[in-house]
């Protein structure tokens, strides 16, 4: 029995050597999407999926941007308004209407399953981790809260974002966007 | 051929674990003087399989401390040594020990030789000590017998088949485990060795001749050590009589003695062919060990991750899933030539295909439940323990030990109910004089008792001590600021006041309780099984501690229904009626809540959607439905667009990718593949009476005219 639960532990582990490789030697991927005009980008390897728009069921009393929980295969995941979570002016959810379900580990490392609600997919980029920059300090509590930092590809920017710190904030941090 | 001897370590753990359970109950229920000699046995076999799995699996540490154990039990057993308080809690304490070095070895951590080698020391004492008062019993490990005629030799001869050692069996353990009986002379035949070159080191094809002579030797204790060889091997074994003392001279010294240091003579020549043997084997298990040890720091085991299941339930089970797969060809079979004319069929097949896998679900879920003994059946030993320390006198019942309890409820049931008998054997029971004084039995009562109720299992802790006393609490809450001096609140508001953090009238602290941490977070493990924790008590009559809970927390019976767009499911156990609102029922309370006259009674409506925290929730109640739901002996009426069909539905934590939500228990997924929420029905009964004393504190009053 030890055989068995040790091995997902040492699976992990390779995996995180990976990853840790790669960032030392290349780059890293980041999927990218649109929010209200701008680029943002997450790290593909904590990429589930992307799904189509459906009506999730209402989840009572829940900040407004949580719009509610899927059926994914017998799981049930919440999904949340990333440009209400920004306090960007909402938008309508139409066929282009995209949900990432992203996968994040929280504090008692147990492996979570999330949805946002994005404008669109845009494409996936080769990052060099030199080429992030620390963002020049827009607004504090935003920046510690889910920023990464900030990357220039050619004419455009890049917001990077640290999947891990905005979702786990998603329930307990209710007023940064009010500010 | 080698086999990993580490897969058996977790079942070798688990039957451990199970049988020091065995031991530890069967003590209990000796009482000294008697020599029920039934449970004696029960206790001793259950020793006896541990010694010998753990001597299979090289703990040796923890086989010759049970060998010690098992010669007390052994002389308990033949009435050779009286049942006395001393014995049976030096027993027990090495229960306890055994424990700890089996948990020591689970979790690959140091094991504490200290209190072993401690309690051995008592038990060489206690053995030592019935030695001396009964002079004419031959005791087989008494070291210090020195002059006695009563020694016995017996010839016995050892041929183990071939492939003994395959089977995990080694000649030279059983060798060194009749040399702790006495002084032993061996043979060995090499007459059936192959050549060198030929040799298969998994093969044994040495017989032995040991003489053996020793103190009150028996057969039945040479036949226990050749147990585990005796269906591999051909043994005989015959005594022959002789009072020589030079024998005895030597014992002490062959008590010391290994193998190494046997007689000289014949058994040197056995000896390379024999450590050649043994090394091989040994070898490999001491891989596997390196093997399970650099992986210590991986693998952490806190509960048992098994359960044992009655062959019938697994039976039934088979039998279902025969059916299933017999319907499933038939539909098949349909599917590839249908025509409108075989619609009746699919339909029957359907409806069959249903039954079975409804029945499937039932009996599966089944699987997990288990008697709740297993989580009262420590209760016996706290409670011995718990009298010796506090120097009270309380007896134990315990009362529908076969109600079964999900296992992942009854795993976090343990420590509750341990610290409600705490909480009753320190707080609540007087001492032996107190009682007499106050015209009760000397002898305190605390009961354990579980039963269904409506869907739910209870558990009651009940005890006839001195209940609370309930200005003692008042003045403390009032201290505590809980409440104001004025504050009017019922005796059992005021009891309830216990189970707040940080709330303790004991006046001292002691080692059992008085902090004041304890209740609260018995009531916090509680709410996290969705149960519900009540005291009741009468002051100089006693308490009773009363805990609910759900009988699983994995399936539910559901009411499905409509509120606006969303289908929202109660358990069909909280729902006491349902019923069409009839406007000229409902009577409006100043500020704005409404009540509504169900024959008798006046009760509180309250809107679904609003108690969600939904704005804009129609406040018309016409021609809508109202279900009647109870939580705690609280009624409130519940107004809904719609009843849509009962079923069962598989619960799904929102809290795997969520968080929790207030007021709603779990969620589940629907046939058409949504998402619908479970009422959490204990939290909204609860908000729309808070909201209701808030806004319309006219209703209880109201309510109290009209039944009287």
């Amino acid at each position: 029995m030890s055989g068995i639960s040790a091995q997902p532990v040492e699976g992990m582990n390779t995996q995180q050597s990976v990853m840790g490789e790669s960032a030392n030697l290349s780059t890293e991927q980041y999927l990218t999407f649109f929010l209200d005009g701008e680029e943002y980008g997450v790290n593909i390897l904590s990429v589930q999926e992307i799904r189509g728009w459906e009506q999730p069921t209402q989840l009572p009393n829940s900040p407004p941007y949580v719009k509610g929980v899927v059926n994914l295969r017998g799981t049930i995941v919440p999904i949340t308004d990333l440009r209400e979570r920004f306090g960007l002016v909402k938008k309508e959810y139409g066929p282009v209407t995209v949900v990432i379900v992203l996968t994040f580990i929280d504090e008692e490392s147990n492996e979570k399953v999330v949805g946002i609600i994005v404008d669109a997919v845009s494409d996936v980029y080769d990052i060099m981790p030199e080429n992030v920059k620390p963002s020049p300090g827009i607004d504090q509590k935003l920046e510690e809260a889910f920023i990464k930092g900030l990357v220039n590809i050619d004419e455009r920017m890049l917001i990077l974002l640290d999947i891990n710190k905005l979702l786990k904030n998603d329930t307990c941090i209710d007023d940064l966007v009010d500010d | 051929m080698t086999v990993d001897l580490t897969q058996f370590h977790d079942v070798f753990f688990e039957e451990s674990f199970e049988g020091l359970e065995i031991m530890e109950s069967g003590l209990l229920n000796l009482s000294a003087g008697c020599d029920d000699v039934e449970s004696i046995n029960d206790i001793f076999r259950a020793a006896h399989s541990i010694k010998g799995g753990a001597g299979t699996f090289g703990f040796n540490k923890v086989s010759e401390f049970t060998h010690d154990l098992e010669t007390l039990l052994d002389q308990m057993r033949d009435g050779r040594s009286p049942v006395t308080d001393e014995s049976v809690e030096l027993l027990l304490l090495s229960v306890d020990c055994l424990k700890d070095m089996l948990k020591a070895l689970v979790d690959k951590s140091e094991i504490d030789y200290g209190a072993a080698s401690a309690l051995t020391g008592k038990f060489k004492n206690l053995l030592k000590r019935n030695n001396q008062h009964s002079i004419a019993v031959p005791v087989n490990e008494a070291p210090k017998v020195t002059k006695t005629n009563l020694n016995s030799k017996w010839i016995i001869e050892f041929k183990p088949h071939a492939h003994v050692l395959q089977t995990g069996n080694e000649p030279y353990r059983i060798i060194r485990e009749l040399n702790t009986l006495g002084e032993i002379d061996v043979v060995v035949d090499l007459s059936d060795l192959h050549p060198y070159a030929e040799i298969e080191p998994t093969e044994c094809h040495l017989s032995w001749t040991i003489t053996l002579s020793g103190f009150g030797l028996s057969r039945e204790k040479i036949d226990e050590i050749f147990e585990w060889v005796a269906d591999e091997s051909d043994i005989t074994i015959c005594e022959e009589i002789r009072a020589s003392s030079e024998y005895v001279e030597n014992n002490q010294m062959a008590f010391e003695s290994d193998l190494h240091k046997l007689p000289p003579g014949s058994v040197n020549e056995s000896l390379p062919a024999l450590n050649d043997q043994v090394e091989t084997a040994a070898e490999s298990k001491v891989t596997e060990l390196k093997k399970s040890d650099s992986k210590k720091s991986i693998s952490q085991r806190t509960e048992s991750k098994s359960i044992r299941v009655s062959i019938d339930k697994v039976d039934s089970l088979i039998n279902m899933v025969g059916e299933m797969v017999i319907t499933q060809s038939m539909l098949c079979a349909l599917s590839k030539n249908f025509s409108v004319e075989k619609l009746e069929i699919l339909v029957s097949g359907l409806a069959e295909l249903e039954a079975s896998t409804r029945e499937l679900q039932e009996n599966v879920m089944s699987l997990r439940m288990i008697p709740i003994s297993f989580a009262f059946n420590r209760f016996p030993r706290l409670v011995r323990d718990l009298n010796s320390q506090l120097g009270k006198k309380v007896v134990l019942e315990l009362k529908g030990t076969q109600t079964e309890l999900d296992k992942t409820v009854m795993e976090k049931l343990s420590d509750p109910l341990t610290h409600l008998v705490r909480n009753s054997m320190d707080h609540g029971m007087e001492t032996s004089e107190e009682r007499i004084a106050s015209g009760k039995p000397e002898n305190g009562h605390v009961e354990l008792n579980a039963f269904y109720e409506s869907g739910s299992v209870v558990i009651q802790v009940r005890d006839d001590g001195a209940g609370l006393n309930v200005e003692k609490i008042r003045a403390k809450a009032i201290k505590s600021n809980l409440m104001d001096e004025n504050d009017v609140y019922s005796d059992e508001e005021i009891q309830n006041f216990i189970f707040r953090p940080g709330f303790s009238t004991a006046e001292k602290l002691s080692d059992v309780s008085g902090r004041g941490v304890g209740l609260d977070v018995v009531t916090q493990n509680i709410k996290a099984l969705k149960g519900t924790l009540d005291v009741k008590s009468i002051a100089g009559e006693g308490s009773v501690f009363t805990i609910r809970l759900p009988l699983t927390l994995a399936i539910l019976d559901g009411q499905l229904l409509q509120i606006g767009n969303g289908v929202y499911i109660v358990p069909l156990v909280s729902i006491i009626e349902s019923l069409q609102i009839d406007e000229n029922n409902i009577n409006r309370v100043a500020g704005g809540g409404s009540v509504y006259r169900l024959r008798d009674e006046n009760i509180t409506i309250a809107q679904l959607d609003g108690l969600f925290g939904y704005k804009g929730c129609s406040l018309n109640l016409h021609k809508k439905m109202m279900i009647v739901v109870e939580s705690n002996g609280k009624k409130v009426g519940l107004v809904v667009d719609e009843l849509l069909s009962q079923q069962q539905v598989v619960i799904k934590s929102l809290e795997t990718n969520y968080g929790y939500v207030d007021g709603i228990s779990g969620a589940t997924i629907l046939g058409d593949g949504t998402v619908a929420l479970i009422c959490d029905i204990h939290v909204l009964v609860d908000r729309a009476l808070t909201n209701c004393q808030q806004h319309q504190g006219g209703v209880y009053e109201c309510k109290s005219e009209r039944v009287a």
